[in-house]
C-alpha cells in the first residue's frame, strides 16, 4: 500500500466513482465468466485481482481522498475486489472440477482386459477332500492319527488278526519290500495306523487316519496300485455298532448333503466282528424311482466303504483291556468318494497330474 | 457262487411261491449273502418254440462241400395249419422219427436273433431245429438237441420240455461263510430269511462197512483229519449227464464235461463238499495220503507238471502222487470216456494246507476255494455217497458194499457267551430269547445257564469261534437295518496338531504362489536316477526295493520327488501346457542298514521295547516337498513381455514356504545334482541343510524331456516344520522417523551377495532396522570380474530422531565392514 498522496487532488480521482468501482467490477465478473480453464483463470486473476489491476490501483488513490470520502470510498472499493475475489475463487473450484473430470475421462482404460500375469495355484482334490474329511471328525472332537506307508507286517496284517494264512490275505495283494523275509509292506490299508493308535494311547480314543495305501492292483479307469484311505477308529466303555451307525450318518450327511444317510450290510473283515459293508443313498437320485440314475444304476444305494466292531482278538493284540472297553471301526477310499462326489469317470486323471485337472478344484473343495 | 433260483427252491420247498428273485436276493444280501448279480438266461428266447417229429429228410450235398438236410418236421398245429414244415438242416446227428426243438418263423433266439422263412439252398426254409448252443443251454453246437422220445408230441411248447428260462442269483460269498459256497448253505439262509422248515440235503443216512470201498491210508492227520470213499463197478462213461443236471452246473458257472465228472460237481455244488474221482483201474495199490518228499512232481489234470513241496498234502499210490490234494487231481488216474469202475474220494482236508499249496502252484480251484475257507467235517461220506447214487442212477453199475472211512471230524470247540453280549455290542434291542433262538436258527446247539450260554457252531461254521462272532450271527438275523444311528459321546479332543496345520499352509501357501499340487506313484528306477545324474555314490540311489514290484522299470521306492515332478512337467509339455509351476509333498523311502521287523505274537500287547525294535527296522519316511516351475511364471500379455521362471522362482518358493511356517532360512551356492552347478542353491536352517533349488542340469532337462531352464527344489519338510516355532516374541517398534541411506558396493564375482548383506548388517549398529538389495550391475562402469550391489539400510533408534551424521556415520561403519569382509568399495 502506497503511502499518503499529500499532492492529491480529489476532483481527479474519477477511478473512485461508483459508477466506475461497478464498471471494473463488471468488467472482472467478465473475464472470470469467460476464463475456460485453469490457465486463464490465472491470467483473469493477475489482470482483474492483482497489484495491477484496476481495482488494485483504484485502492490505492483512497488515501488521497478527503477522510469523509475515503471511508466511503474504501467500502465500495473493498467490497468490489471481495467480490472478485470469490468470483474467482469460486470459478477456480469450477474449474478444477472440470478439469478433474476430463483427466478421469482422459484416462479411462479398458478394465475388460486380462490382469493375470500368474496362473492361480490349486491343491490336489484328494488333500483338500482328505482335509475336509479330517475336518469333520476333528469338530466331532475327535484327532487325526497318521502312520507310515512302508510298514510293518506284524502292523498291516497279524495285530489286525489277520494271521499268515488268513485267507483275508488273499483279498489285497500286497507289495512287500525286498526281501520279504524282512517283515516288511507297503502298507495295504490304513489300519496299521489303528493298531499303532492303541497300541500308544489309552481309551477313550477317537481318532480318524486319513493316508495312501498301496495294492498289486492294475492301473486303469477303475483301479490304482496307490490309492487314498480314511479310517476312523473309536474305543471307549460302551462303545456300540448304533454309536458306528451314527457316527456314519454324520459323516455323510457332511460330505454327501443332509439326508443322505448309511445302510449297512453283513460283510466280513478280519478286523471286526460283526462287520459290516456301508450304503450310502444315492445322493442323486436319494432312492427315489432310481431306475434311470446312472449314479446308482437303479440300485438307490451306492457303496461306500467297510465298518465294523473292533474284534477283541485286534484289542488285545494291541494291549487294550476286553472286559472294560468295546470299538468301533470304519474306512472308505478317498479316492472313490472324490469320484463319486465330482463325477470323476477316470481314476487316472488324479494321478496324472495335468494342470487342467487339479486346477478345476481350486485351492478348498 | 452262482445258484439257479429252480435249484434253490428244489432244496427250499417251503419258500414262498410269490416271493421274487429280487426280493430273495435282497433278503440273503441283508443277511450276508451278498448279490452280485441277477441273470436271466434263456428270457431273451420267445416262441413259437416246439416240439418237432422228424418225418423225413434228403441229405443234399452243397456246392460250398457240405450237406444239408431238407426236412419235412411234424410241428403239430403250431404253424397254424398241421401241415408238415419243410427246415433245412445243417447237422447230421438225428434220424427219421427224433423229436427235436424247433424254432418257428416269428421266434426269437439268443442274442435278439429273429427267425423269419428265409429261402436258402434252393429251398424255403420255415424255421430252424435248434443246437443247445442256440438255445442259450451250453456250448454243445456239434449237432442239434434230439429230445428224448417221451418229451412230447409234436407242437408241444420246447419251454416245458428243456430246463431253458431261469434265473440265476450270484452271490459274493465273504470267506468266513465257507458254507454259503453250496446250495446247502444258499438254502439256508433263504429258509432262514423267510422263516421256514429247511431239510439239510446232507442230512442222510450213511452206510457203515467192515470192508473199505478201497485201501486208504493217511499217514498225516494232521493235514487230513477225514478221508471217506464208495466205489462203483460197472459203470457205463457212455451215458450222458441228464439235462437237469447239466443245466444246474451250466448255471452254476462250470461247465457240464461228462456224466462221472458232472456228478462230482454236481454234488460239490449241492453240499459244498469237494469229490474226487479216480480211475479205480488206473490205481496201484493202496492210496497212501503223506505229504510230498523233496523232487517229487505231478502232472495235474490240466497238463502242467508240477514240482511239489514238501508241505504239499499229496495223495498217492504204488505209482507215487495221484493227486495234489483238495486242489487238483492227477493225470494218470483222471475219469475217461473208457472208465467204468470208479473210486470217490471225499476227504476232509486242513485249510491251511490247503491255501498254501494253492497259492504255491497258483492253482485256484473250485475244490482247494471251498477247502482253504473250511467244509463241514462231518459229510464228505454223505457226499460221496450222494455221488455213487447219483452215478448208478444215471449210468448204471453198482455201488460196491465196501466203505472207506479213515479219521475222525475234529472236536467242535464251544463257546461261552452272555447272553445280554449281542444287545451290548449290536446296540439294539435283543432279549435273551432271541439271541438263543437266532444261534439255534443258525444250527448252533445252545445250552442255558441263567444269562451264560454255552453255545456249539454246527460243523460246517468253523468260522465261529468267539463270543463276538455268534453277536454277528444274531445281530443279521435281527436285521442291521434295526440298528439305531445314535451319535457316540462327546470326544475330547485338540484339534490338528501344530504339523498337520502347518502342512495346510504349506499346500495353502504354494496353491497361492501359482502352484498346481499333483500327486506322483512313488515307485522308481534306476534309470530315473540316472537321468538326474547322480553320481554312484549319491545316497539317494540306496532304494528300498520291492519284492514283487508292478513293473520291472520302476522295482524301488523312489528317495526324492523329482522323477515324478519332472515326468509330470513332461506330460503337461506333450499336452501344450508349456508354462507350469507345479509341487507335490510326499514321503519318500530313505532304506537303513537294519534287521527283518519282527513279528509278534497277538495274545497281548507287545512291550514298548519291541514296538521300538519295529520301528526301528522300518526305513525313514520323511516328508519332501517338490517343486518344479517350466516355462513362463508370469504370461506376456497386453502390459509386455512374459517373464520366465529361473532358478530364483524355485528358490522363492521355498522361502515363501519357509516364511509362511516362520521358519528362518539360510542359502548358500553349491553344486548339487540335478541342478545347475553354477545356479544351484543349498537351503539350510542353522547347520542343517534341508535340500536344494535352482535351475536343473540342461542335461537333465534334455533325459526327462522337459523344456530347458526348468527349475526345480526339493526339501525335507518334516524338518523344516520341526523347526517352525510356535512361540513368537512380540516386537518393540520405534514411532520415530526412519533415516535411510543407500550404498552401492563394489565387489569381486564371486563374492555373495548374502555374504556382503551379512558384512553390512555385522557392521551397522544395533540401529540398522533393514537391509535390502535392490539393484545388481555388471559393465564396463564397474570392470572386469566386478559387480555391484546396490542395498538400501534403514536405521531407526528407539528413543530419538537420528540426526543425518549420526546416520552416515552407521552406514560408514557398515560400508567399512563390507569392505573389511568382503573387499567391497563404495562406488
Amino acid at each position: 500500500m502506497s503511502g499518503p498522496n499529500s499532492s492529491y487532488d480529489p476532483v481527479e480521482v474519477t477511478p473512485l466513482r461508483a459508477d466506475q468501482v461497478e464498471e471494473m467490477r463488471e468488467q472482472a465478473f467478465a473475464a472470470i465468466a469467460a476464463a475456460g480453464d485453469l490457465a486463464e483463470l490465472k491470467q483473469v486473476r493477475l489482470d482483474h485481482a492483482g497489484d495491477r489491476s484496476p481495482l488494485a490501483l483504484a485502492n490505492r488513490e483512497i488515501g488521497a481522498l478527503p477522510p469523509q470520502a475515503r471511508k466511503e470510498a474504501g467500502q465500495r472499493v473493498g467490497q468490489a475486489r471481495g467480490a472478485v475475489q470469490q468470483a474467482i475463487a469460486a470459478r477456480q473450484a469450477e474449474l478444477e472440477v472440470q478439469a478433474e473430470e476430463r483427466m478421469l475421462v482422459d484416462e479411462t482404460v479398458d478394465v475388460t482386459l486380462p490382469t493375470s500375469r500368474r496362473p492361480a495355484g490349486s491343491r490336489h482334490p484328494l488333500t483338500t477332500l482328505a482335509e475336509d474329511i479330517a475336518d469333520v471328525f476333528v469338530a466331532l472332537g475327535w484327532e487325526v492319527a497318521e502312520g507310515p506307508v512302508v510298514e510293518a507286517e506284524w502292523l498291516n496284517f497279524d495285530a489286525l488278526n489277520l494271521g499268515p494264512d488268513h485267507p483275508a490275505r488273499t483279498m489285497q495283494d500286497t507289495i512287500w519290500a525286498e526281501p520279504a523275509e524282512n517283515h516288511v509292506v507297503l502298507r495295504t490299508h490304513t489300519s496299521p495306523v489303528q493298531a499303532r493308535t492303541m497300541l500308544t494311547r489309552t481309551p477313550p480314543i477317537h481318532v480318524v487316519c486319513p493316508g495312501r495305501v498301496y495294492r498289486t492292483d492294475p492301473y486303469d479307469a477303475t483301479h490304482s496300485p496307490m490309492f487314498h484311505q480314511v479310517e476312523g477308529l473309536v474305543v471307549d466303555e460302551g462303545i456300540t455298532m448304533a454309536h458306528l451307525k451314527g457316527t456314519l450318518d454324520h459323516f455323510a450327511a457332511a460330505m454327501f448333503g443332509d439326508g443322505i444317510t448309511t445302510r449297512f450290510r453283513p460283510s466280513y473283515f478280519p478286523f471286526t466282528e460283526p462287520s459290516a459293508e456301508v450304503d450310502l443313498i444315492c445322493w442323486i437320485c436319494r432312492g427315489v424311482n432310481s431306475e434311470d440314475c446312472r449314479t446308482c444304476r437303479g440300485e438307490g444305494w451306492v457303496e461306500w466303504g467297510g465298518c465294523g466292531v473292533v474284534n477283541p482278538r485286534v484289542l488285545t493284540a494291541c494291549g487294550v483291556d476286553t472286559d472294560r472297553y468295546t470299538g468301533f471301526a470304519f474306512g472308505m477310499g478317498i479316492d472313490r468318494t472324490l469320484m463319486m462326489r465330482y463325477a470323476v469317470s477316470d481314476l487316472r486323471d488324479l494321478f496324472e497330474g495335468d494342470v487342467r485337472f487339479s486346477s478345476a478344484f481350486g485351492t478348498e473343495l | 457262487m452262482r445258484a439257479a433260483v429252480s435249484w434253490i427252491r428244489a432244496v427250499v420247498p417251503a419258500l414262498p411261491a410269490d416271493v421274487t428273485t429280487e426280493q430273495l436276493a435282497d433278503r440273503l444280501t441283508a443277511l450276508g449273502l451278498k448279490q452280485e448279480a441277477i441273470e436271466r438266461p434263456g428270457h431273451d428266447v420267445t416262441g413259437p418254440l416246439v416240439v418237432g417229429r422228424v418225418l423225413s429228410f434228403e441229405d443234399e450235398p452243397q456246392k460250398n462241400g457240405k450237406t444239408i438236410r431238407w426236412c419235412s418236421v411234424d410241428v403239430g398245429s403250431a404253424n397254424g395249419t398241421g401241415e408238415p414244415q419243410g427246415i433245412v438242416c445243417g447237422a447230421h446227428n438225428f434220424v427219421v422219427g427224433d423229436l427235436v426243438p424247433v424254432i418257428l418263423p416269428g421266434g426269437v433266439l439268443p442274442g435278439d436273433f429273429e427267425i423269419s422263412a428265409r429261402k436258402t439252398y434252393g429251398h424255403v426254409s420255415a424255421g430252424m431245429i435248434c443246437s443247445a448252443r442256440e438255445l442259450g443251454l451250453g456250448d454243445d453246437h456239434d449237432g442239434i438237441i434230439v429230445l428224448p422220445a417221451d418229451a412230447g408230441e409234436p407242437g408241444d411248447d420246447v419251454f416245458d420240455v428243456l430246463p431253458l428260462r431261469d434265473e440265476v442269483i450270484e452271490f459274493e460269498i465273504n470267506p468266513d461263510r465257507a458254507y454259503a459256497l453250496s446250495l446247502r448253505g444258499v438254502g439256508r439262509e433263504a429258509a432262514l430269511a423267510y422263516g421256514v422248515d429247511f431239510d439239510d440235503p446232507a442230512d442222510r443216512p450213511v452206510p457203515a462197512s467192515d470192508q473199505a470201498a478201497y485201501d486208504v491210508v493217511v499217514e498225516d492227520p494232521v493235514g487230513c483229519p477225514v478221508f471217506t470213499g464208495r466205489s462203483v463197478t460197472g459203470f457205463d462213461p457212455s451215458a450222458p449227464t441228464p439235462d437237469w443236471m447239466a443245466r444246474r452246473i451250466q448255471l452254476a458257472g462250470m461247465r457240464p464235461i461228462s456224466l462221472a465228472v458232472d456228478v462230482t460237481n454236481y454234488v460239490m455244488l449241492e453240499l459244498g463238499q469237494p469229490i474226487h474221482g479216480f480211475d479205480r483201474d488206473k490205481l496201484a495199490g493202496p492210496i497212501v495220503v503223506r505229504r510230498a518228499r523233496a523232487g517229487e512232481k505231478l502232472r495235474t489234470l490240466d497238463g502242467a507238471d508240477r514240482t511239489l513241496s514238501e508241505e504239499d498234502l499229496l495223495i498217492t499210490d504204488d505209482s507215487g502222487p495221484i493227486g495234489l490234494a483238495g486242489v487238483m487231481g492227477g493225470e494218470t488216474t483222471e475219469l475217461s470216456d473208457t472208465t467204468t469202475n470208479i473210486f470217490i474220494e471225499a476227504a476232509h482236508w486242513d485249510p491251511v494246507a490247503i491255501f498254501r499249496t494253492e497259492r504255491r502252484h497258483k492253482l485256484p480251484s473250485e475244490a482247494s476255494k471251498r477247502f482253504e475257507r473250511g467244509t463241514d467235517p462231518t459229510i464228505p461220506l454223505v457226499a460221496a455217497d450222494r455221488v455213487a447214487e447219483l452215478l448208478t442212477t444215471y449210468g448204471g453199475g453198482i455201488v460196491d458194499d465196501g466203505v472207506t472211512y479213515v479219521g475222525a471230524p475234529p472236536a467242535i470247540a464251544s463257546i461261552t457267551v452272555d447272553a445280554g453280549l449281542p444287545a451290548r455290542v449290536s446296540g439294539m434291542d435283543i432279549p435273551a430269547s432271541v439271541t438263543v433262538a437266532n444261534l439255534r436258527a443258525v444250527g448252533c446247539t445252545v445250552v442255558e445257564s441263567g444269562s451264560t450260554l454255552t453255545v456249539t457252531p454246527p460243523p460246517w461254521r468253523g468260522d465261529l469261534t468267539d463270543p463276538f462272532d455268534l453277536v454277528e450271527e444274531v445281530a443279521r438275523i435281527v436285521g442291521y437295518s434295526d440298528v439305531p444311528s445314535v451319535l457316540p459321546p462327546a470326544a475330547h479332543g485338540r484339534g490338528l496338531t501344530r504339523s498337520q496345520r502347518l502342512r495346510r499352509r504349506v499346500g495353502r501357501t504354494l496353491a497361492g504362489e501359482g502352484y498346481v499340487e499333483v500327486v506322483s506313484f512313488p515307485f522308481i528306477g534306476t534309470r530315473d536316477l540316472d537321468a538326474l545324474g547322480l553320481d554312484a555314490s549319491d545316497p539317494r540311489r540306496t532304494l528300498l526295493r520291492l519284492a514283487n514290484p508292478l513293473s520291472s522299470e520302476e522295482p524301488a521306492m523312489t528317495t526324492t520327488l523329482l522323477p515324478g515332478l519332472l515326468k509330470t512337467v513332461a506330460r503337461n509339455a506333450g499336452r501344450g501346457a508349456l508354462d507350469v509351476a507345479l509341487f507335490e509333498t510326499a514321503t519318500v523311502t530313505l532304506p537303513r542298514a537294519s534287521g527283518p521287523a519282527p513279528i509278534f505274537g497277538v495274545d497281548h500287547r507287545p512291550s514298548d521295547a519291541q514296538l521300538d525294535e519295529l520301528d526301528k527296522a522300518l526305513p525313514g519316511q520323511p516328508l519332501h516337498l517338490g517343486l518344479a516351475v517350466s516355462g513362463e511364471r508370469e504370461r506376456a500379455g497386453w502390459w509386455g513381455p512374459g517373464r520366465p521362471g529361473t532358478w530364483a522362482d524355485a528358490l522363492d518358493g521355498v522361502r515363501r514356504v519357509a516364511e509362511s511356517v516362520g521358519v528362518e532360512v539360510t542359502v548358500r551356492a553349491t553344486a548339487h545334482a540335478p541342478w545347475h552347478p553354477g545356479r544351484c542353491a543349498e537351503i539350510a536352517v542353522g547347520d542343517a541343510v534341508l535340500g536344494h533349488a535352482g535351475e536343473l542340469h540342461p542335461r537333465v532337462c534334455a533325459a526327462y524331456g522337459i523344456p530347458a531352464r526348468t527349475a526345480a527344489a526339493e526339501i525335507d519338510l518334516s524338518r523344516l516344520l520341526e523347526h517352525a516355532s510356535s512361540m513368537v516374541e512380540a516386537p518393540e517398534y520405534s514411532s520415530f522417523p526412519v533415516a535411510k541411506e543407500d550404498v552401492a558396493l563394489v565387489v569381486d564375482d564371486t563374492v555373495t551377495a548374502a555374504d556382503v548383506e551379512a558384512a553390512l548388517r555385522a557392521g551397522a549398529g544395533e540401529y540398522l532396522e533393514s537391509v535390502r538389495l535392490f539393484d545388481v550391475y555388471t559393465g564396463p562402469q564397474v570392470g572386469e570380474g566386478k559387480k555391484s550391489l546396490a542395498f538400501a539400510l534403514r536405521f531407526r533408534a528407539p528413543d530419538r530422531t537420528l540426526t543425518e551424521s549420526e546416520a552416515g556415520a552407521f552406514r560408514d561403519a557398515a560400508v567399512a565392514s563390507a569392505a573389511e569382509r568382503c573387499g567391497a568399495v563404495q562406488r
